[in-house]
């Protein structure tokens, strides 16, 4: 996994409240058995005519998108499976956080693991982002906070041993297999 | 010691160790489902860091999602006809022969979708710490177990370590009293509790459903009410055992027996929550007030009683989107809208029970003229039962399809699609735009509904055939 400090990028908006996997990634893009690739699959349904061709009105198809690298949707953002096509994809196509007021638990454990930000704030916030689309903001990982460009810093939970993870660039498979002793202690008692 | 629930007597029972301020639990799994979908990866990062699986006695793998559902791919010797789905299930063949994980294969007599074959093995029981890479693990809760939902990471996580960082949800208890109505089913319940509490109304919460109606719904329907807590958000849906979820599982091919039984079933006897246990929230739901349901919109809070009509949100953008997507008008009612497809199926519904609600529906009769019906078992052991019952002569008779079991036209990825812009009315879990294939149009329904709805070809409350 990436280490994640600091991120500077504008923002990109998807308003929409309860957006699903199945938009994020829709299910006959799961045959692959590999993590790669996703990106361009990415809200393949509402990126693309039915003939393939980009639908120009659709937000990733514009040129303001283009390397913004923070995602800021309406409430509930990731809800629906637990595939993990969903973070691949974002990470894939360049998102590196997600900002709401809300994020599906599933989608908020499978983004940290991969390295990809989970940011909720306040609907103040949430507001105000999704009114100023593209405006250029700065997460800081370490201390927890979303940086405004009037300067305003808004702080954002995060669970201690993920942040940990990130700022490390760790996953946490290494720290699990360290428990071995007490997974075996626990086998024998059980 | 405080009353404790039920969800924290399983949860403290499996703590390795528990969460600190900078660390979350390390949570003892017993039973790790894997399917061909989510276990690819997993099984790649196992192979880099040159690790084994830890347990293969607590791995059991089938394949569902991405598997044709035409005997003729199945048993017939046809290619599969999604060539990116028969490199999956030949991914998953060669990674459990190869670390040595039990798998029921494309042609196992004992296949089925992964929800529906661990409780139907006896393998889901109470007080066990059950996870997939499936959201609708949730499943299995409903006999008493901690079941949820994990990503692709966690599965090899738990193939690695049996084991998963876990920090302590917070617990809802929905409260349900009241006899359900003529032609009102579990589906309905859990439909109309969703749409009481909103899709995002369980986050960070695992529910537990209790109350005289939860008693009283045999096991088939418990398990659909927990598998679509994911539906609300939560991470996993739990029901007390009782005398209803002994005697389902007595007997099954992986439930304890003799000496064993009986020690299971003492340890059981403990779990249920306590009296003056503390939830962290309390929902009452009275089910007498509840109607068969349907869903008009993209997800499945958007849900009203079939005799309803659609909800006017004037203002509210993301509503107008979903019935632009859905072709439908606030305040028409949604009765008689015509449907194109009906599918009973999946993980929610596609037990023996309601494939015997549906066939009740149409036996002697035939579906509308332009409908496409699929019935689609759980589980091959549920199409063996239903074919031995004759249910399958009552839907082809009917008209209707009968296939292998799987996923099938819950999700458009193993070639069962709805056609862009066609309804289908399906007993399945989630009406996301493009969830039965790209532009189609999903409305969720019991079995009863779906029958009803296949004879008409209309949207159709099954009280009126029934
Ligand atoms: S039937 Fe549908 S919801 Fe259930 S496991 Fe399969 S794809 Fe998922």
């Amino acid at each position: 996994m990436e280490a994640l400090t600091t991120l500077t990028s504008r923002t990109l908006i998807m308003p929409a409240a309860n957006i699903d996997t199945d938009q994020i990634i829709p299910a006959r893009f799961l045959t692959t058995t590999t993590r790669a690739g996703l990106g361009s699959r990415l809200f393949a349904d509402w990126r693309y005519a039915a003939d393939g061709s980009p639908r120009p009105e659709f937000i990733l198809n514009r040129p303001e998108a283009a390397g913004a690298r923070i995602l800021v949707a309406g409430r509930n953002f990731g809800c629906g499976s637990s595939r993990e096509h969903a973070p691949w994809a974002l990470l894939d196509y360049g998102i590196r956080a997600v900002v709401s007021t809300e994020l599906a638990d599933i989608f908020c454990t499978n983004a940290l693991k991969n390295g990809l930000l989970p940011v909720i704030v306040d609907e103040a916030t949430s507001a105000w982002l999704l009114a100023h689309p593209g405006v250029e903001v700065t997460l800081d990982v370490a201390a927890m906070t979303l940086a405004l460009p009037d300067r305003r810093t808004v702080r954002f939970p995060l669970e201690p041993f993920a942040r940990h993870c990130l700022l490390q660039g760790i996953d946490e498979l290494g720290f699990l297999l360290e428990q071995r002793p007490a997974i075996e202690a626990f086998e024998r008692r059980a | 010691m405080a009353p404790r629930t039920l969800f924290e007597k399983v949860w403290s029972a499996h703590e390795v160790s528990a969460e600190t301020a900078d660390t979350p639990a390390v949570l003892y799994i017993d039973l790790h489902l894997i399917h061909e979908v989510t276990s690819p990866q997993a099984f790649q990062v196992l192979r880099e860091r040159g690790l084994p699986v830890r347990r293969t006695d607590r791995t059991l793998g089938t394949m569902d999602h991405s598997t044709p559902t035409l005997t003729s791919q199945v048993f017939g010797g046809a290619p599969i006809a999604v060539d990116s789905a028969a490199r999956q299930v030949a991914a998953l063949e060669r990674n459990c022969t190869e670390f040595g994980v039990e798998l029921l294969a494309l042609r196992h007599a004992q296949r089925g979708i992964v929800h529906v074959i661990g409780p139907e093995l006896g393998l889901s029981q109470p007080g066990k710490t059950i996870v997939c890479g499936d959201s609708h693990t949730s499943t299995h809760g409903a006999l008493g177990a901690l079941a949820f939902g994990i990503g692709t990471t966690e599965v090899g996580h738990v193939l690695a370590t049996q084991c998963l960082l876990q920090r302590k949800p917070r617990t809802l208890a929905i409260n349900v009293e009241g006899a359900l109505g003529r032609g009102v089913t579990a589906k309905d319940l859990i439909l109309g509790i969703i749409g009481q509490i909103g899709v995002a109304g369980g986050t960070g919460q695992v529910i537990e459903y209790r109350g005289s109606t939860i008693r009283g719904l045999a096991m088939e329907g418990r398990l659909t009410v927990c598998n679509m807590s994911i539906e609300a958000g939560a991470r996993a849906g739990m029901i007390a055992p009782d005398e209803t979820t002994y005697r389902y599982l007595q007997g099954r091919p992986r439930a304890p027996r003799g000496a064993d039984w009986e020690a299971a079933l003492e340890r059981w006897r403990a779990l249920p929550s306590d009296p003056g246990a503390h939830f962290d929230r309390e929902v009452h739901v009275n089910a007498t007030r509840i109607e068969p349901m349907i869903t008009y919109g993209t997800n499945p809070g958007m849900v009203i009683p079939i005799s309803a009509a659609i909800p006017q949100r004037p203002g509210d953008a993301a509503f107008a989107r979903a019935l632009d997507y859905m072709g439908f008008t606030a305040g028409e009612p949604i009765k008689d809208r015509k449907v194109n497809v009906v599918f009973v199926g999946s993980c929610t519904n596609a037990r023996l029970s309601d494939l015997r609600a549906a066939a009740g529906v149409l036996r002697g009769k035939r579906i509308a003229r332009g409908i496409t019906m699929l019935v689609v078992p759980g589980s091959q052991d549920v199409k063996r039962q239903a074919e031995t019952e004759g249910l399958d002569r009552i839907f082809t008779e009917a008209g209707a399809q009968w296939r292998e079991s799987g996923c099938s036209m819950c999700l458009g990825m193993n070639g069962d699609l709805v056609p862009r812009g066609e309804y289908s009315v399906s007993t399945s879990n989630r009406n996301f735009e493009g969830r039965q294939g790209a532009g189609a149009r999903t409305l969720l329904a019991s079995p009863l509904t779906a029958a009803a709805c296949a004879l008409t070809g209309r949207v159709t409350d099954p009280r009126e055939v029934l």
